[in-house]
């Protein structure tokens, strides 16, 4: 023994989880769906996704190197999975900078303005798609099925129009109209079943969500009286269920609260697909509950071990 | 088979293969060298010194004590005499005021405890002989087992749970214990037993030691004493989750101990040293010791006595056959990270854990992503990531207000916090912090009355 020795507080050993590592199998579990995407939708889609990605780590890249001079965090992933998630949100005939100028929207000004990594209170991908809809309308809805343009399954069903031949079957495997990551239920239910199996995510959020969504329209009688599976399987609502609103830094910490949120993120999806200006509405939903995820945190905390179980209404007028 | 258990916790590789296999050895120097005795390094008042440079003294015989109630007294585990009285480094890095016994290697024995109090002990003098035995609690928190037993006026005791979950990863020693005294650890249950004549005995074994739950089992003769296999998950161990697995009660807010809700919880060890005390009238003055890690050559689990330099230790384990740059004692989730070898086996020692750079563990933070791993697994149910933030920001009112103060430092927080943070480690400071500001309030309200 000739080296000194290390000296730090315990516990000396680690798990391996690493946020390099969750992020790294969140890609892993994107992958199928984006290839089903680019196969049914066309090269151009595989171009989208290249441009997000590259213009969200190379945004992540620059800020924090060049403009604010501190760690580079490229390393993390998180930059590539916004830019993933934000590709796969994007319809396959959006002009390349318009895709480029989501992804630096997504990155610099969600997540980097309020502090980077862990900080941003709405999920950035989200954000930015939010904000091309609002900016560029038309480009951000127009959809085309193996060179043919016209509406999506969820449109169609909001104007009532849904073409009969739409088989479940077809909305399972990809086969439909839509953005490049939303096609295939198939493949972003199996990438989700990875991560539930890999302990990255639970799927409280995920099934309070999808279910709650089904069952409300149902209720709401949306589309006609349809089938829930169609409302399950059409529109993005699997790919915001799985893997935007399960994101760790905009959704709540507890239990209890993840309930609460996945269940508020289904009621608000359910009443603006019946009500709302637009067909879809996973993404304003999503978004949404992501601003109330620090109130819901506040009043879902765990109860210590020991401490006297106290009710709602005591902990809303104790402590702050 | 649903094992009983508690709510959250996490499953740390256990590491226990080293030495599980083994049995134990006998480590007893007859050289002539130094041994080692703090005067402090258990909960309560440090010792003082009685007997003085140039004494003679035997195995067995009290060397330091204290009238103060929570402390326990010191005994030489080797016969000799006394070297000097001064500093020495501890486990801890610090330097603690030492009785140093320069061994002859005879190990002449002193006279018993049943000797010095003239008759074996009846019930009523249980307490007072486990205080003369020098017992602390031998899990590591080295708590005065006789303060734990005399429990405030008015708290009924309906259980005795003997901590043989040994959660700790890669220790063994109690395994180790059970399956060769499992009657001396019985008999020790069963004489706490007697002096809490309403509480009936639990043993509560992690399942991942069937030798050892068969082993008790099949020695438990007594109606009053159950075993009780619980699920492995770290901290199992812990005694508010040890309570609430074996009992479904929940040990209230601190400053409430396991009396409030009638639990007494007391580690192997310590079972089977109280026998030692009763039955055989012998004080603490060795114990078992795991020695492992993946740098040590022949990992095993040695008996050795109190004082001996852990060097000693490592040398009967074949040196190391990897430069380690952690050396723990204890185990990988609590133990304290030593500076150097050349300090003295102690009370609480229960491991010697040398890690190779493969798997000790020294990694940069990154910010926290809200994951919420560390409130799944914190065992107590608090929030390790807000309690990090305001001890950051130095908000110690927030750190109570949001229960920090009951944080049992199991470090499962830390050990899952994909982003490294140091959870475990600022809560610690933090409640170090809420101390220091309460002795100082303390101070000045006393100032003020002059």
């Amino acid at each position: 023994m000739s080296g000194k020795l290390v000296v730090s507080a315990s516990p000396h050993v680690h798990s391996e989880f690493s946020t390099r590592k969750i992020m790294g199998m969140v890609i892993y579990s994107l992958l199928p769906a984006g290839i089903i995407g680019v196969y049914m939708l066309g090269l151009r889609s595989l171009l989208v996704i290249i441009a997000c990605v590259a213009a969200c780590a190379l945004s992540e890249l620059v800020w924090n190197k060049y403009i604010m001079h501190r760690k580079d965090t490229t390393g993390d992933l998180s930059a590539v999975v916004t830019g993933l998630l934000l590709a796969y949100n994007l319809p396959p005939t959006i002009p390349i900078w318009m895709a480029i100028a989501g992804s630096i929207f997504a990155i610099i000004i969600v997540k980097q303005f309020y502090g980077g990594i862990g900080c941003n209170i709405v999920n950035p991908a989200l954000a930015a798609r939010a904000m091309m809809l609002i900016s560029w309308p038309t480009a951000m809805t127009t959809w085309t099925v193996q060179g043919v343009s016209g509406a999506t399954p969820l449109a169609a069903m909001k104007a009532g129009t849904l073409p009969a031949n739409l088989s479940c079957w077809s909305l399972i495997a990809g086969d439909m109209g839509g953005c490049i990551g939303e096609t295939s239920a198939i493949l972003l239910i199996l990438g989700g079943a990875y991560l539930v199996w890999e302990g990255v995510i639970s799927a409280r959020i995920p099934l309070t969500y999808i279910l709650t969504t089904a069952i409300l329209s149902a209720l709401f009688g949306h589309g006609g009286g349809m089938f829930p599976i169609h409302e399950i399987l059409t529109g993005g609502l699997l790919l915001g269920a799985i893997f935007m609103a399960t994101d760790y830094t905009t959704s709540p910490m507890t239990e209890k609260g993840q309930f609460i949120y996945a269940f508020g993120c289904g009621l608000l999806t359910a009443l603006i697909r019946t009500w709302g200006g637009y067909p879809e509405g996973v993404s304003f939903s999503i978004l949404i509950m992501n601003v109330a995820v620090p109130l819901i945190d506040k009043y879902t905390e765990q109860r210590t071990l020991g401490a006297p179980k106290s009710n709602f209404f005591k902990r809303m007028g104790g402590k702050s | 088979m649903n094992l009983p258990t508690f709510i959250g916790g996490v499953h740390p590789p256990e590491g226990k293969a080293l030495t599980e296999g083994k049995a134990v050895e006998t480590l007893r120097p007859e050289d002539v060298r130094e041994f080692v005795y703090p005067l402090g390094l258990h909960i309560g008042a440090p010792c003082s010194p009685i007997v003085k440079k140039g004494d003679a003294v035997l195995a067995g015989q009290k060397i330091a004590d204290t009238d103060a109630f929570v402390s326990a007294p010191k005994y030489s585990a080797v016969s000799g005499t006394v070297k000097a009285i001064e500093p020495r480094m501890a486990f801890t890095g610090a330097m603690e005021p030492s009785i140093i016994i320069e061994s002859n290697g005879k190990y002449t024995p002193a006279p018993s405890l049943h000797d010095i109090l003239g008759h074996k002990p009846q019930p009523s003098e249980y307490v007072k002989i486990i205080r003369e035995s020098g017992l602390v609690g031998l899990g590591g928190a080295c708590f005065p087992t006789h303060v734990k037993l005399s429990p405030p006026k008015g708290k009924v005791i309906k259980w005795v749970i003997v901590n043989a979950a040994e959660c700790e990863p890669y220790l063994t020693c109690d395994d180790r214990l059970m399956l060769d005294s499992p009657d001396e650890i019985l008999k020790g249950l069963e004489f706490v037993l007697e002096i809490f004549p309403e509480a009936c005995g639990v043993v509560g074994i992690e399942s991942n030691k069937p030798e050892a739950i068969a082993t008790m089992t099949a020695h438990n003769k007594n109606p009053k004493i159950q075993i009780m296999p619980l699920k492995v998950k770290y901290p199992q161990g812990a005694e508010k989750m040890l309570i609430w697995s074996v009992t479904g009660q929940e040990v209230p807010l601190v400053p409430a101990l396991p009396a409030d809700v009638g639990c007494i919880v007391l580690n192997t060890r310590t079972t089977w040293q109280i026998y030692e005390a009763i039955a055989e009238g012998r004080p603490v003055t060795e114990r078992i010791v795991t020695v492992t890690g993946d740098a040590v050559a022949d990992p095993k689990n040695l008996r050795v006595p109190l004082g001996l330099s852990v060097r000693e230790l490592i040398h009967a384990c074949g040196g190391f056959k990897e430069e380690p740059v952690k050396i723990l004692s204890g185990g990988p989730m609590m133990g304290i990270a030593m500076r150097s070898i050349d300090v003295p086996v102690v009370k609480g020692t229960s491991g010697i854990l040398a890690l190779t750079k493969k798997l000790a563990y020294i990694a940069e933070e990154s910010a926290c992503i809200r994951c919420g791993k560390c409130v799944e697994s914190c065992p107590m149910h608090l929030n390790p990531t807000y309690l990090d933030q305001v001890v950051r920001r130095r908000d110690y009112g927030a750190f109570e207000a949001y229960n920090g103060m009951n944080c049992i430092e199991c470090g499962s927080c830390s050990y899952i916090c994909p982003a490294s943070r140091h959870l475990a480690q600022t809560c610690k400071q933090g409640k170090a912090e809420v101390n220091a500001l309460r002795r100082k309030a303390a101070q000045e309200k006393q100032e003020a009355k002059k």
